[in-house]
């Protein structure tokens, strides 16, 4: 029996419960509401530089990019210049690349495609799923920032925009119903999530090496996203009073507003122990793909000399003890000697 | 008679005998077969090294200083401080298992300690408890684990079943590098004398010596005579080369696996015939020499500074000699000593010149600091300026594939040059699939240091993979030969091929091109280097 | 309808419940990695298990000769045998296909005719094991050769160039006279 999905699991329902019984039957909307965002939010900022900053402080003795096509050397062979960057710039483009696409974990899926069949039932969809998953969540980020913000800002309107998919609504004398725009960008999350949760406990190679710190993030986002889709979609919750709170948040004069149902609440805690969990957890990876030297270095290592800052110098065998061992012999068998 | 199990039970009770534990929870068993021996005592002693004692490992007690888990904890401090790669490689891993089946020899033996995330996790359960946060206060549920005896023995038992070949940094989206985990493991464990001897003794060989059988300078020579004699034989020329020659043009390093064992001495004797070659039609003067006459740096199997301290050589002699720029044989890790650490470690190469071939003039820009050229990328340039006379009908009865060897394919990118000169010499080659050549190419399973005799299960299970690959374009197109650029793949594969492909051969990519060349003043030509008759002589053999 | 157009009949579910004891023989997190992975180069051993056994048990069927059964044989227990396995777990994959069938057929084989042409069958599995086992103990023999030769070609050409290896093509040089 594998503990580690039930751990994490446990530690979110338990997470629940506290914000939610915290506020519905003790009252602590102030510390769900102000005190813990506001301590999450220094604990992320604060984390992820202090983390930053001590990977920053390690050295990088060599230049060990790994190679992933053809090598610029003789003007008449075509170089990936990409895969094998020779120049800081084609470094950048590589990053780039990485960062955005993912492009190490696509040749995966290119392996899991051969001749035009699935041969890995599992691997094709990490990919997708895995972008579907980062690209979700920062949409969702950037529509919280209406939140966040007064006027609402261009960009955030169009992405909204341009995420909501469709509008249901039914609008006649008798019945009023409607829907407000469904986001994509939340569905997709969820669904992502969904998926890589699952991965990792049905693919059994994933299973093994899995630890509670990959399920307690992936459970943890799993209830932002399911409770932030409950209150726009199903409890409706009083988003007027709850956009006064998240002004007064930013504004720093903070504030309870009135008719905030504890969902937010709820909703609001999750975020705030993502963020705090944040630096100290391998979502750290955000931060850390940056400063990976296998793939932020150029491949141009002959060309010019990466210097590193301990290299001291060590004990070595030099020519002249050499000769001195072994003098005769080399004079008996013909080699030149430096004193004969 | 009830006692007796019924033979169905039997067979259930054997074969599903694996419990189901957790991987920290699954006890290690160092099995005959899997591991090589340990470090003679007098090898690590003779270059200084910490902790030189005898030790067993199936023994209980490894004999271990008593500080040992101090010395463990200093060093990984020291590391996770020197090597950024050390440190973020131990941070930022999600586990998404890209890497897992991307490794020969979790493949091959079938052993999930061997899929690179958990060979990473070894280590990275004991950082999070010693140096995590989380992991001090949640322990086994944020995955630490405190370091024992077990532990260590793990550690061991896996970091020296790992060639360090980089095959699964190809497809990790952080670029982990298990090539970095197992280094700095072999480190740590080094810290405590807890080399295998086919490392150990090849350092310290190689260090007295130059080369990793102890060879003496005389008996090198010797070697090297011996060869001149057998190409006499085949061509009726003489390739006497220069050793140790002050103001030669080139220095010439290759390993001296090549001179030593099959098939690689054909390799050997490709490069004296092309030197040769070079000196009649061009004047062109390259030197050997017997203090570098070592390629191959088992030092970067041992320690970062082992490995400079070897290394050391090549510079040193390159500057007594006062040659104008290095070239460099076919080797695999040598390469990337040579592409990615050399300078650094070693350099500036300042008292050398910036590589030209001055037969073609072409200028080396790739090298201009490092100043050392491959073999491989000095051929093809010759080739291109149709500098060689080449006959490649001598090679009509070769079907080629090409194995990349590791190192020159993940930590150099070189995969066109050899291909160019394979299909340049010889007329019949073919590519093995995709996915298991170029970046993505299959390990020969013997790399870092495990190609000794007692672990040759490990072995030919790591190469079951490349031999796979091997054998389809075997059926397909009927390819009896396997070239290669590295003297541990000559030394590792034809054992490899004698168990999974009996009838295909390995050879060096210069062996091939030593075959076509027209030598100035040759003879005729019956037979190949091995002394085969050449296609069309069969019957002038007999 | 006789044993062997039931064997026929049933060939794709025997065969598939055969693939994964084989597979299970293997540590559980392999062996589902063993039956899911389908690209032949990443998993080699369920590729040579696949191709294999569907031919051996074609072979079974049929009757086949010693060399067809060789061919298909070869590849899985050369894998085999260098693998975490001692000699009986090695082969064992090929006696598991009785229960499978006894288990399978339970009903046909109260059938005394079914029954006896069973025997035969369960006659050349056990045949069939002890072809296997040869092969273990050739690829098993091969190994400890081939890492005789390794040692053997390591140091040959040192030994024989500083003298200690005389040519036999001269034996009277190495007698002293």
């Amino acid at each position: 029996m594998n503990v580690n999905y039930m751990y994490s699991l446990l530690a979110v329902v338990v997470l629940f419960l506290l914000s939610y019984l915290g506020v519905k039957a003790v009252g602590l909307e102030i510390l769900f509401g102000i005190l813990f965002p506001y301590l999450a939010l220094i604990t992320f900022i604060g984390g992820v530089i202090y983390r930053v900053m001590d990977w920053a402080k390690s050295y990088v003795p060599f230049c060990i990019p790994t190679t992933c096509g053809q090598q610029q050397s003789l003007p008449w062979i075509t170089p990936n210049k990409i895969d094998n960057p020779f120049t800081p710039g084609a470094t950048v483009v590589r990053m780039f690349l990485e960062v955005v696409f993912f492009r190490s974990l696509f040749r995966n899926t290119r392996n899991a495609i051969r001749e035009g069949k699935l041969t890995h039932e599992w691997e094709i969809w990490l990919w997708l799923a895995a972008l579907a998953f980062h690209y979700s969540f920062l949409t969702v980020i950037i529509r919280h920032i209406r939140l966040f913000t007064e006027p609402v800002p261009f960009v955030v309107q169009l992405i909204e925009t341009v995420d909501s998919f469709f509008r249901f609504e039914v609008l006649t004398d008798v019945v009023q119903f409607g829907l407000p725009a469904v986001f994509m960008s939340g569905l997709v999350l969820l669904a992502a999530v969904t998926f890589l949760f699952v991965r990792r406990i049905l693919a059994p190679h994933v299973r093994y090496i899995s630890l509670a710190a990959d399920y307690f993030p992936l459970i943890l986002i799993f209830g932002i996203a399911f409770s932030g889709i409950f209150m726009r979609y199903v409890s409706k919750v009083n988003i007027k009073a709850a956009k006064e709170l998240t002004m007064g948040l930013v504004t720093l004069h903070p504030t309870i507003p009135e008719g905030i149902a504890p969902i937010f609440y709820v909703h609001l805690f999750f975020v705030s122990v993502l963020l705090a969990y944040f630096p100290f957890s391998k979502l750290m990876h955000m931060a850390g793909i940056f400063l990976s030297p296998t793939r932020n270095l150029p491949a141009n290592t002959r060309a010019k000399r990466h210097i590193n800052p301990w290299n001291y110098p060590v004990e070595v065998h030099t020519y002249e003890e050499y000769e001195d061992e072994f003098r005769e012999k080399m004079i008996e068998a013909g080699l030149p000697v430096e004193k004969e | 008679m009830s006692d007796l199990p019924k033979p169905n039970e039997f067979i259930d009770r054997i074969d599903r005998s694996i419990p189901r534990t957790g991987w920290m929870d699954t006890p290690i068993d160092i099995r005959k077969g899997m591991y090589c021996y340990a470090a003679n005592p007098k090898s690590v002693e003779y270059v200084h090294l910490p902790n030189a004692h005898a030790w067993n490992p199936v023994e209980d007690d490894w004999h271990l200083p008593e500080n040992w888990k101090e010395i463990i904890h200093e060093g990984f401090k020291t590391r996770l401080e020197r090597f950024r790669s050390f440190k973020v490689f131990m941070d930022i891993c999600v586990r998404c298992g890209a890497c897992a089946d991307k490794c020969h020899f979790f493949i091959g033996t079938g052993d999930p300690k061997n899929m690179p995330v958990l060979r990473a996790e070894l280590l990275r359960s004991v950082y999070r408890n010693d140096y995590t946060t989380a992991g001090k206060i949640l322990g086994k549920i944020a995955g630490a684990r405190p370091l024992t005896m077990d532990v260590l023995k793990e550690w061991w038992y896996y970091f020296f079943q790992c060639t360090e070949c980089r095959r699964c940094s190809v497809f990790c989206p952080y670029g982990i590098d298990t090539a970095e985990i197992t280094i700095m493991g072999r480190e740590l464990l080094n810290l405590l004398g807890l080399n295998i001897d086919w490392v150990a003794t090849p350092v310290a060989n190689c260090y007295r010596t130059g080369n990793h059988l102890g060879i003496q300078p005389h008996a090198y020579r010797d070697m090297l005579d011996f060869f001149v004699d057998d190409i006499e034989e085949i061509t009726s020329v003489r390739c006497e080369p220069n050793y140790n020659q002050k103001g030669a043009d080139i220095l010439f390093i290759t390993p001296s696996g090549d001179v030593f064992a099959d098939p690689g001495t054909y390799t050997c004797m490709g490069y004296l015939m092309l030197f040769k070659f070079l000196k009649e039609k061009y004047g062109l003067s390259i030197t050997w020499s017997t203090y570098a006459s070592e390629g191959g740096n088992f030092g970067f199997f041992t320690s970062h500074e082992t490995m400079k301290r070897l290394n050391s050589k090549m510079y040193a002699e390159a500057k007594r000699l006062g040659v104008k720029w290095i070239l460099g044989g076919e080797c695999g890790h040598m390469w990337r000593v040579i592409n990615q650490y050399m300078d650094t470690m070693n350099g500036p190469a300042d008292f050398l010149e910036v590589p030209v071939n001055p037969i073609t003039g072409t200028r080396f820009e790739n090298a201009k600091s490092t100043k050392m050229v491959h073999i491989m990328e000095f051929t093809a340039d010759l080739i291109k300026h149709g500098k060689l006379d080449l006959d490649i009908s001598r090679n009509d009865n070769l079907k080629i594939t090409f194995h990349d060897s590791c190192n020159p394919a993940r930590g150099m990118g070189l995969l066109d040059e050899p291909r160019y000169v394979i299909q340049n010499v010889a007329r019949h080659f073919y590519d093995m699939p995709a996915n298991t050549i170029r970046e993505q190419t299959f390990c020969c399973g013997s790399g870092a240091g495990l190609n000794a005799g007692e672990n040759m299960e490990l072995r030919l299970a790591g190469g079951l993979p490349r031999s796979m690959a091997v054998k389809h374009v075997h059926d397909k197109y009927d390819v009896n030969t396997l070239a290669t650029i590295c003297a541990i793949d000559r030394a590792a594969l034809p054992t490899l091929m004698d168990y999974y492909l009996p009838d295909v051969r390995v050879t060096g990519v210069t062996e091939l091109v030593a075959n076509a060349l027209i030598m100035p003043g040759e003879g005729e030509r019956t037979t190949n280097l091995r002394g085969e008759p050449l296609p069309g002589m069969e019957e002038e053999e007999e | 309808m006789d044993f062997k157009q039931l064997l026929q009949k049933h060939k794709r579910a025997i065969l598939n419940q055969w693939f994964d004891l084989l597979a299970e023989s293997y540590p559980s997190d392999t062996a589902t990695f063993i039956k899911s992975q389908k690209d032949p180069f990443h998993n080699p051993v369920g590729d040579a298990a696949r191709k294999g056994l569907e031919a051996i048990y074609d072979g079974i069927v049929e009757s086949a000769d010693p060399e067809t059964f060789t061919a298909f044989l070869d590849p899985i227990i050369r894998i085999r045998a260098i693998q975490n396995f001692s000699p009986a777990q090695a082969v064992s994959f090929i006696l598991q296909l009785k229960p499978l069938l006894q288990h399978h057929f339970e009903k046909d084989l109260t059938d005394s005719r079914l029954h006896r042409e069973y025997d035969q069958v369960a006659t050349r599995i056990d045949n069939l094991c002890l072809l296997a086992f040869n092969l273990y103990m050739q690829c098993r023999e091969t190994l400890y050769q081939i890492q005789a030769d390794e040692i053997r070609n390591r140091t040959f050409k040192v030994l024989k160039r500083s003298g200690l290896l005389t040519d036999v093509d001269d034996p009277v040089g190495s007698i002293p006279s």
